[in-house]
This record gives structure tokens, sequence and C-alpha cells, in this order.
């Protein structure tokens, strides 16, 4: 036991030593989910809108008022000329022009139709999409507080779309649990896979399995230091989105810590069969950078969620451990569910990992014959 | 000292077989306490294979072997704790300090914490490091690192010490150091089993092995196997036994 306690002080020592690498460590967590949370958001905000309106009566000065009333917009020009809407989209100021038809108000009054146009900058679809739909929602909520019951149709569908849990349609909440997936197994994976090729590269392996050391001790004591750091990049993460992006952890934190060690556990045994298998670390940042982090990013729900994916894609995305660890996270932190509704995600990452130890187990002790 | 019938190291019909290949084959020889045991050949004759197989580290495909009086197959764990292991590529920790590494080792083969501390003091006197203690290995000119690594492989006192080509790249002064070195621990008992590319190393060796294509082609003394082959230089025995070779070095 104190063989084994001597050897992860010698990797702490490895890796504090190793200031650079040290600093992206800990720093990664931190840039990634500041990255993800505010510069990349789906969300619409700010909006800057132009108006053009050619009957400028109460009714479009009322709606008006209650675009630019709303937190997603702008109102920063009324155009008094139609020529003018084209140009404007070329500065790229402007995201959204509205067009009233000319009488507006008297239309609305007399045959309870009135034209408006909504032109959107197509360049960003997502975007564009989305705003639409906010001017539309606000457009009719305008509509019927306008016409009172009496005057209304007589029988009018208004759909009233509610977001569940994402009231806000914050892109962070969906983003958070994805981040986590992929720094977890950034760090475990990668890092433990480096750390054990580089004591085949400098020879101090064939050293230590020269010594009474067993194979077993020397591979559990280089994932000790990995398995704290990826605890307290954990606990960045976390804190990180709790006040920083103000998204919430819905459920257990224990069901939470549960799912991420079983991950973390998956990721050091990855980064442990990964090693098994190259011999330099230039070959383990390439398998581990190419073979785990781009099947993470694209197919673990991070960037494209997983049900509007090709059938083929989808079947792929079973083996990636990501994805059962980011559907879990997103349970757990967004939805508030309790460890009974993770448990299918919980059953194949621990089957995963089994798997994977085993199987780096047996191979590493091959290579010593 | 033991005796002869109970020497420290013992191969007997020792064989090594990759698929087709046999690396090593059917060699067969001893090595008694104290004994400065040179292990010679081409690139690729097969000594590296043999090496590892009588640390334990790899499988003998046929044939049995024993050091410091255990089986290598069977006592494998028993063998590890008597033997120490200097590699080809050097063997320490760069980004540790002088001191860091001699703990660790000592920690590594069991020693007590008190042991480990009165042998660091006296073989960073020895080797004349006590300024550079806490300088990371990395720093160190490579004759120390070279000087440092043996002590390193002797600090748990093994009964068997074996050094793969210990003294390549190494200039000629430090090479008369580091052989000085080797002398000191088979006065006080360790065997050194060498391997060695350096046919004037050879000279400094008590008995040698050659081998060639796996075989061992001539064993004894260095002043009998010149007389044998009725050359001035090892170096003469050396190229005579190695035209017998068919396998490429690699």
């Amino acid at each position: 036991m104190r063989q084994f306690w001597v050897f992860v002080v010698k990797e702490f020592y490895h890796i504090v030593r190793d200031r650079r690498t040290m600093l992206i460590l800990l720093g990664i967590p931190v840039a990634q989910i500041l990255l993800f949370g505010f510069a990349i958001t789906s969300e619409v905000k700010d909006v800057q809108v132009a108006v053009y309106d050619p009957s400028r009566d109460a009714v479009t000065r009322q709606i008006t008022e209650q675009i630019a009333a709303s937190s997603y917009f702008d109102v920063v020009e009324m155009l008094d000329d139609a020529s003018r809407i084209n140009d404007i989209f070329k500065y790229g100021r402007i995201n959204l022009v509205i067009v009233f038809g000319e009488n507006f108000a008297e239309n609305l009054q007399h045959t309870g139709e009135a034209a408006v146009q909504l032109i959107a900058d197509g360049t960003e679809p997502n975007q564009a999409s989305l705003i639409v739909n906010y001017i539309e929602g606000i457009l009719a909520s305008y509509a019927r507080s306008a016409m009172p019951a009496a005057t209304a149709p007589s029988f009018t569908i208004q759909p009233e779309v509610k977001m569940l849990y994402n009231p806000q349609l914050q892109s962070s909440y969906y983003f958070v649990p994805g981040i986590m997936g992929l720094i977890l197994l950034q760090i475990c994976a990668m890092m433990t896979s480096i750390a054990i090729v580089r004591e085949k590269e400098t020879g101090t392996m064939e050293v230590l399995l020269v010594s009474p050391m067993k194979p077993i001790y020397i591979i559990l004591s280089k994932s000790v230091p990995y398995l704290v750091l990826s605890m307290v990049n954990l606990a960045t993460i976390l804190l990180l989105s709790v006040f920083v992006l103000h998204v919430p952890v819905a459920g257990s934190l224990f069901t939470l810590l549960l799912l991420s060690l079983v991950y973390i556990f998956l990721s050091l045994s990855l980064g442990l069969f990964i090693s098994t298998m190259v011999d330099t670390q230039m070959a383990a940042i390439l398998v581990s950078g190419m073979g785990l982090m781009m099947p993470t990013m694209l197919l673990s729900g991070l960037i494209f969620p997983i049900e509007s994916m090709p059938a083929v894609l989808q079947w792929v995305s079973a083996v990636v451990p990501a994805r059962w660890y980011v559907e879990a996270m997103k349970k757990i932190m967004v939805q508030g569910v309790g460890i009974e509704y993770v448990l299918t995600e919980l059953g194949i990452l621990t089957g995963m990992a089994t798997v994977l130890v085993v199987l780096s187990l047996k191979k590493f002790n091959v290579r010593l014959n | 000292m033991e005796n002869v019938h109970n020497p420290v190291i013992r191969a007997v019909g020792l064989t090594k077989r990759f698929g087709d290949f046999t690396a090593v084959d059917h060699i067969s020889f001893e090595v008694s306490a104290g004994e400065i045991f040179g292990f010679l050949g081409a690139n690729g004759a097969g000594k590296t294979t043999a090496m590892r197989m009588l640390c334990g580290l790899s499988r003998p495909t046929e044939g049995e072997g024993f050091v410091a009086g255990y089986d290598i197959v069977r006592q494998s764990e028993a063998v590890k704790k008597n033997i120490g292991y200097m590699s080809q590529k050097f063997s320490l920790y760069e980004d540790l300090k002088v001191w860091e590494n001699l703990r660790l080792f000592g920690g590594i083969y069991g020693m007590k914490e008190r042991e480990i501390k009165s042998k660091t003091e006296r073989i960073l006197h020895e080797l004349g490091l006590e300024q550079e203690r806490n300088t990371p290995v990395r720093s160190l000119p490579l004759g120390w690192k070279q000087k440092l690594a043996f002590s390193v492989s002797i600090f748990h006192d093994p009964k068997v010490v074996f050094l793969d080509e210990p003294t390549g790249g190494v200039d000629p002064v430090t090479r008369r150091q580091f052989w000085g070195m080797i002398y000191e621990a088979a006065g006080r008992g360790i065997t050194v089993f060498v391997t060695t590319h350096y046919m004037d190393e050879a000279e400094y060796c008590d008995r040698v092995s050659m081998m060639v294509d796996g075989r061992i082609e001539a064993l004894d003394a260095p002043a009998r196997l010149r007389r044998q082959f009725d050359v001035d230089t090892m170096d003469e025995v050396f190229r005579r036994l190695a035209r017998r070779a068919t396998r490429k070095g690699d």
C-alpha cells in the first residue's frame, strides 16, 4: 500500500510540475463553459428592428411600442421610404423590418384584416425563424387584447406554447451537460493515455515492470490524480453553470455525482485502453483526439440533437459513452427527475466501463509477454 | 558469498520464439555471486530478449531459468524483489528532483523511510551530487544521469543487477568512472549482468558470453577467449564470431 501512495505522489508531481498542461486542464472547463454559455448561443437578444409604417395610426403605434417594450427587440429606426428596406439589410445592422400595410387601423376595423409583412435576414436561418416566431407571438397577443370578446370571431384557436423545464429556451441549459461530458472525457481519457504512454516512450515503464510494483498498481496510481482533477473540474463546471449561467441543478446532486463518477471511471478506462494500443504520446493524442473527441462532439447530442440524425448515425451514437451521460445529465439537471429515470443510462455506462476495464487489463498483461 | 553449486543466475536451455522466429535458442549458463558477467553480441543476436526473460519481463517459450534462487516463471515476484535493472533508455524521471527519484525507487522496493534517508545521503555524497539534490534530473549532464541511474538500480541492494548497455553515448572518462562503480558494487557482493557494445568494456568483465543468432557461441574469461581464438583483442574475438552470423542486425 505504501508503494501505491509513493507512486501516486510521483504522479501528482508530474502533473503539478508541468505548469502549462496544468493550466490548460484547469482552464479548459472555464473557457468552454463561458464560450458555450455566452458566445455560442441560439437565443435571440437585442434584435435590431426597423419599422416602415405608412399608415401611422393608433394601432400601428401601439404594436410598435409593444415590440419595443419587449426585452428581445430594439426598434432602432423608423423608415419613411419603402425603397430603403432592401438597402438597410446590406449594412448588416438590422435583423428585421416590419412593414405595416396602408390604412392599417381602418382596414382592421372594417374588414377585420390588416396586412403586416415581416422581413428577416435569412443568412442566419435559425435566428431568423426564431425572431419571426417571437414577433408573431406579439402580434397575436395584441390582436387578442385589442378585440373585445364581443367583436371577436365566434371561434378562434389560439395555441399557447409553453416551454417545459426551460421556459426562456436558454441554450445553456442544453449545453452544460454536453460540455461536462466532453471535458471529463478529455481530461480522463486523453490525459491518462498520454501519462501511461509517456512512460513507455521514456523507458521508465520497463524499469517499473521489472520492479515488484504490480502492474495494476501502476495503472491505478496513474488514474488517481486525474480522478481528483476531474472532480475539481466537475465542481468548477457546476459552480459556473449555477452562478454564472444560472442553470439550476433541478435534480438531486447525489444522483448527478454518482452518474459523473461512473462516467469518469469509464473515461479513465478508455484512456487505459488507448494506452495499451499505442506506443507514442503523439499517437495517443491522435487516437483520443480523433477517436474520442470528434464522435463526442458530433454524436453525443452536444451540438446536434440525436433524434434528428439519420437512423444509421443514431445507432452509431449508441456506442458513444458521452451520449448516455449527456442524456442522463439533461434529465437530472434540467428536468430534475429522480434516479429511477436514468437507470438505463446508468446501466449502459456501468456496463461499458466494466467491459473496457477487463479488456484493457487483459491487453496490458498480454503485452508483458 | 554463495558457492558454485548454487549460482545466482542459472539458465538451462532458455528459449524464446516469436512465431517462426527463434530469438533466443537454448542458451545455458551460470553466473556466480559477485561476478561481473558480460553479455555480448551484435544487434539482433538476442541479448535483450534473453535479459528480459531473466528479469521476468518476458516468458520463456522453453527451458528454465533461476535468478537469486527463484524460478523466473513461477516465482517472478520474488525474482523482481531481488534484482535491479537499468534499461538501455534513460530510466529516471526527468521532471523529478534527484532526491525524489531515489525516494520513489526506495518506496517502490518497500525500503524503510529511515533507510531511504541515510542511503540517499550516502549516494549523494559518493556521487558528489550534494549540491544538486533539489535539481530536476532533466538539468543534469548525461554522465551524471547515468551514474545516478546506476545508483538507483542498486539502491535496494539487490542480489543481481541487470545493465542493458548502460554506457551508451557517454564519454570515455565517465565510462571509466562508471566501471569503477560497477566494480565497487561487485565488491559488495552484487552480481552484475551487463550487455555492452564496447569491446574494451568486455575486458573489464570477469567472464563474457558471446551471442550469435540466438545461441551462445563462446563463454569464458576475456583472456582465455583471446588465447582460444589466438588474437590480441576482444574486438577480434567478436569479429571472428560475428562472421558466423546469418541473421541481419536490427
